[in-house]
This record gives structure tokens, sequence and C-alpha cells, in this order.
């Protein structure tokens, strides 16, 4: 099949077969040992009958899950990764949703897989795969019967009912992506990415698909150096990291501190940064630190696979001016809606996608799929699916485009897409609980939680870390005598947010 | 005029207990001193307080003391807090 995510990997295989594929700084796959070790993982799954299914991956963030992934990919099917961060409540929810046939675990996450009791499931341990032989015949004709537009995995994101929604991307849309995203940033055979993204959302494509690609090298950075400036920098140094695709407030902790009078960077030449606003300041000292790398902004919707757009940095910003998203990347077009039509040069619109981005869907999930994954409205004459991101965008004077704001309460949080929906529910079902809005204080950066009900902000902290990930954690919860309201009975936000500016 | 050294001593560490509360509420900060190495303590944590700290006792953090050692417990903390203040 042509298109096939992993077409070169048994290419990179034969040709750098011991050269360190991924690796953690210390516990390390080479390109040989993740190509054998997939194929047992996919010989496993035909073994068992699984095909064309889902299947969830419970790993800690290694090496080896990114051989899983491929392991899933190989087997005909497509894999869900669910993380030891997420809490059992979320996880159930993803169970629930696609129904897996097989859980593959570790050591640190068998007894937790286990005992969710999911249906007609298997829960087998990534080391017990490894005994399966390697079956050539059958993975052939699974490898020829694939087409570019099957699935290869689901990421969850957050949904405003509170329930997460199941992005499903296929081939063709990866490949086209880690083409697009390859060209533009400079990727090759000596590329060493420093990852910082958790394998369980799109953000990770950027550098696990193009290593297999080109016989590059990621290191997966400990999460833990992402607190400590000067450890991070260090990281980075002893393994020669070049390149990196971070969230914002990674780069920012670093340049914020006075991190490169001490230490810096001796081998990075590409930085590429999204999610959120960088502010020009931190900008500024990163490329004073760095003078010839290239700095580039992403942006893009885990539902047009990773990044749409990008931006190279080119000229100096001011304090609050706005960084553009810039252009989209080949085979994807941007348009600017308002009421299913083009909004005229300089306005602002809705940011729709076009093009081979778009992912599938939401995995059973035909009504929200149905509201945003809609015709395109100027195209009458043939089925033509865009994306409505959501987010309102503009073109600047020099015809780059600008994120402006969200339609909703959607927000961006370290990286993370949230939902202030997803949480206000689930603190909504907890004990003690009578009522609870959410706002996010854009300038410390806080998602701060107003709540009414008898629970003390102690108790209600340790509830909803059962119900949520951490990263949507409120970082500051406030319990209120009564809530405030509008004329017309809604929640008045604009006074809690004023209340959050002032705490 | 010890008693009013270690008078402002506790204030300030009261101060510090205050910060870390309203971070997590469900923690106890008197008493745990594996904050890192237990990842109570995240990043974004870690910079909401080092932005804190400046603001209630005027005191800035650089990178060279941002190290797991200085955050691990309460009392690291605001022995860092008193050093940076003896250094200025």
């Amino acid at each position: 099949m042509h298109n096939h995510v992993l077409s070169d990997l048994p290419r990179t295989a034969m040709e750098k077969p011991d050269k360190i594929a991924y690796s953690d700084g210390k516990n390390s796959l080479t390109f040989r040992e993740v190509y054998e070790q997939s194929r047992k993982i996919g010989s496993f799954m035909h073994k068992e009958g699984i095909y064309k299914k889902p299947v969830i991956v419970f790993m800690k963030k290694s090496p080896q899950e990114i051989a899983a992934f491929f392991g899933t990919v190989t087997g005909g099917n497509f894999y869900v990764p669910v993380d030891e961060e997420m809490p059992a409540g979320r996880i159930r929810m993803i169970l629930e949703n696609v129904k897996p046939p097989l859980i593959i675990c570790d050591e640190s996450t068998e007894k937790k897989a286990a005992d969710f009791e999911v249906e007609n499931c298997l829960i087998k341990r990534y080391d017990e795969l490894l005994d399966t032989t390697i079956n050539d015949e059958a993975l052939t004709e699974i490898y020829e019967k694939a087409i570019d537009t099957d699935p290869i995995y689901i990421v969850f994101t957050s949904g405003s009912t509170g329930v997460p929604k199941g992005v499903v991307a296929c081939h063709r849309s990866v490949q086209d992506y880690v083409t697009q995203l390859s060209e533009t940033l400079g990727f090759n055979g000596d590329t060493v990415f420093g990852n910082q993204a958790p394998l369980y959302f799109d953000a990770c494509l950027k550098e696990i698909y193009p290593t297999i690609r080109y016989g590059a090298t990621t290191y997966f950075i400990p999460k833990s150096c992402f607190s400590f400036p000067v450890s991070l920098v260090n990281f980075l140094n002893d393994h020669q990291i070049n390149t990196i695709c971070w969230v914002v407030s990674a780069l920012t902790m670093v340049s914020a501190f006075g991190t490169f009078d001490m230490v810096k960077p001796e081998y990075l030449h590409t930085v590429a940064f999204g999610s959120e606003v960088f502010p020009p300041k931190q900008l500024q000292i990163w490329r004073r630190a760095l003078p010839d790398a290239s700095f580039t902004n992403l942006y893009g919707p885990t539902e047009c696979t990773g990044m749409c757009c990008f931006y190279r940095v080119n000229r100096e910003f001011e304090e609050g001016e706005v960084i553009p998203i810039g252009h989209p990347f080949e085979n994807r077009q941007i348009l600017l809606l308002e009421d299913g039509k083009e909004v005229p040069f300089g306005e602002q619109g809705e940011i729709c996608v076009r093009g081979t981005a778009v992912t599938l869907g939401y995995y059973n999930d035909p009504e929200r799929t149905g509201q945003a994954f809609v015709q395109n409205p100027l195209n009458t004459a043939y089925p033509e699916m865009i994306y409505k991101t959501g987010d309102i965008g503009r073109y600047n004077d020099a015809g780059e485009l600008c994120f402006v704001s969200r339609k909703d309460y959607q927000i961006k949080h370290m990286g993370h897409r949230i939902e202030l929906g997803e949480i206000e529910v689930n603190v909504d079902s907890l004990e003690g609980v009578k009522m609870a809005a959410c706002v996010y204080e854009d300038v410390t950066k806080k998602i701060v939680l107003f709540y009414i009900g008898e629970a003390s902000e102690k108790d209600l902290m340790v509830a909803m870390k059962a119900k949520l990930p951490r990263y949507m954690l409120p970082n500051r919860t406030i319990k209120l005598d009564r809530m405030p309201f509008t004329a017309n009975g809604k929640i008045d936000r604009v006074t809690l947010k004023a209340k959050a500016k002032e705490e | 005029m010890a008693p009013f050294v270690r008078q402002n001593e506790r204030n300030g560490m009261d101060e510090l207990l205050k910060i870390l509360n309203e971070l997590h509420p469900e923690v106890d900060f008197e008493t745990e001193d594996n904050l890192i190495d237990d990842m109570i303590l995240d990043s974004f944590d870690i910079v909401t307080l080092i932005s804190e700290i400046h603001d209630v006792f005027d005191v800035t953090i650089d990178a060279k003391y941002i190290i797991p050692e200085n955050f691990n417990s309460a009392d690291a903390i605001y022995a860092l807090i008193q050093e940076i203040e003896e250094e200025d």
C-alpha cells in the first residue's frame, strides 16, 4: 500500500539497525528492535483474530509504548493511548466508547488495567507479547490490504458535556502531515528530537513518525526536567538534542528565570512552539540566546491531524503584539467563515480547515461529529467535509493569519486543550457541591473554580483528583456563599472573572 | 531582639504555607517533605510558587536556585527564601 505510516520502517531498520530510535535517556530501542517488536505484536493480534479494531495501549511513557503503537498498526488495528496520569473515571469512559478487544499494558499499569473488568477484552503485558513468533505471511497480507483512509489512532480530547471525544485519524492524513512538517522544519537523519508532549495526544506525531522516516532519534525528556530549567538544558546538551517542538509554557520556564546566563543549549538549531500565545519578551530571550536557530509558531486542532499552519519568526515583536499563525501547510486550506460565507479580508471569522488533514471524525459519536465536521458551505456541488475549529481568526495587513479568540469556553492551559464545561460537569457531580463555575484568568494563566455547597476546598480538591486529569485541576478553588447571576439567569462569568483577577 | 526575629520567621513561614495551601489545599505542607520526588508539585506549581514568592517576599528566585532540593518541603523553600534575602 502507498501512504502507509509504517512504509519507511523496514528500510530504516535495514539501513540503521543499531541506531537508537527512541530513548528516555536510560531505556532505549534501536530501529531493528522497534521493527522486530512491532512485528511480534502485530503477529500476536493476527493470531488472536484482532483486526480493524481499537487496541488500548496503557503503558508508562517509554520507547516500548511507541513499538506498541506501531505493533497495533502492523496488526491492521488502530491504537488508543491511555495514560496513568488519567483518572480512572476518564479511562472508563474511553473504554466504554471504544470497547477494545485488547489492552496492552506494562508492569506499572497491569493491575489498574485489570480493575476495569472490560468485557471480552484480553489484557497483555508488552513483554508477554514479545514471545510471539513473527508471521511474515500474515503481516504482508495485512499490509497489502490496508488502504490509506484506514484509521491508525484515536486520541481523546476534552468535551464540554463532560464526556471526552475520540478523534480518529488515518494513514493519509498522518503521512501528509509528516511530509509537510518535515520539509518546513528541515528534519533529516541528523535530527535529534527532544520530545516534551505526552504520547496520548496528537502532538507527539511531530517526533515519532519523522523519526522512522528519516532514521532520526527521539529522546523523551523526563517530565521532572520541565520543573527545573538547568537540568532541562543539561538534558538537551547531554543528548545533543537539536530540535524541539514544545508547548510555550515549557519554553517560558527556561527563558523566564535567567537560565541562559548559566547554561545554553549547545546543539539546538530548530525550535517550534504552539498551542498558546508566546509572550514576545520570552521569545526575544530565546532568540538572543540562540541567534542562529529557527523559531516557528505552529497552529492546529487535533481534529486536523497535528498542526495546520506555521509561521517562521522573521522579525522582532513588540510586547503585546500577536505572533501570527501564518499560512497553512500544503494540502490544507483555511477558510474564515461567518454565517456560511467567507469574511472580507482583514475581518474576523471562524477558522475552518479543508483538505487531507481533516480527520475521520469522533469515534462512536455521530452527533458531535456532525456538529463540527460539516459540508463546506462554499461548495454545493459534491460532498466535501471541513472542520469548524471554533477558533476566531483574522488576516493581518501582511496577509498572515492570526488567532484572535475562542467562540466558546474552550481554553489552552499549559499546552492542553480544556473545555471549562467539562470541569464544571465533573465538579457539579460531586457530593457537597450545589453549583460550580470555572473561569480562566488570562494574565496569571490560572483555572479558577468557584462553587457553592457544603464541601470544604480541601475535600473538593481530593474528590476532583479522582475525576479529572491533573492538567484540568483548577489552580485555585474558591467557595462562595452565593453564585452571581446575570439578569437572564445565567452564571455571571464576567463578575467571576473579575473576582478571579482580584484573588 | 531574639523573640522578635522568631516572630518574623513564623509570619514568613505562615505566608509561605498560605501560598502553598492555596495551590494544593489537600496537602499537609507542614509535614510533607517529598514534594518533588512524590510529584506533588509539577512545573506549573513551581512557576506559580516562584511568582507568588516574588510578590509576597520581594525575592527573585533565579534558575540556579530552581533545583529539586530547594523545593522538596516548605522548610526547604523557606530556607531558600531566607538565603536569597541574606545575599541581597
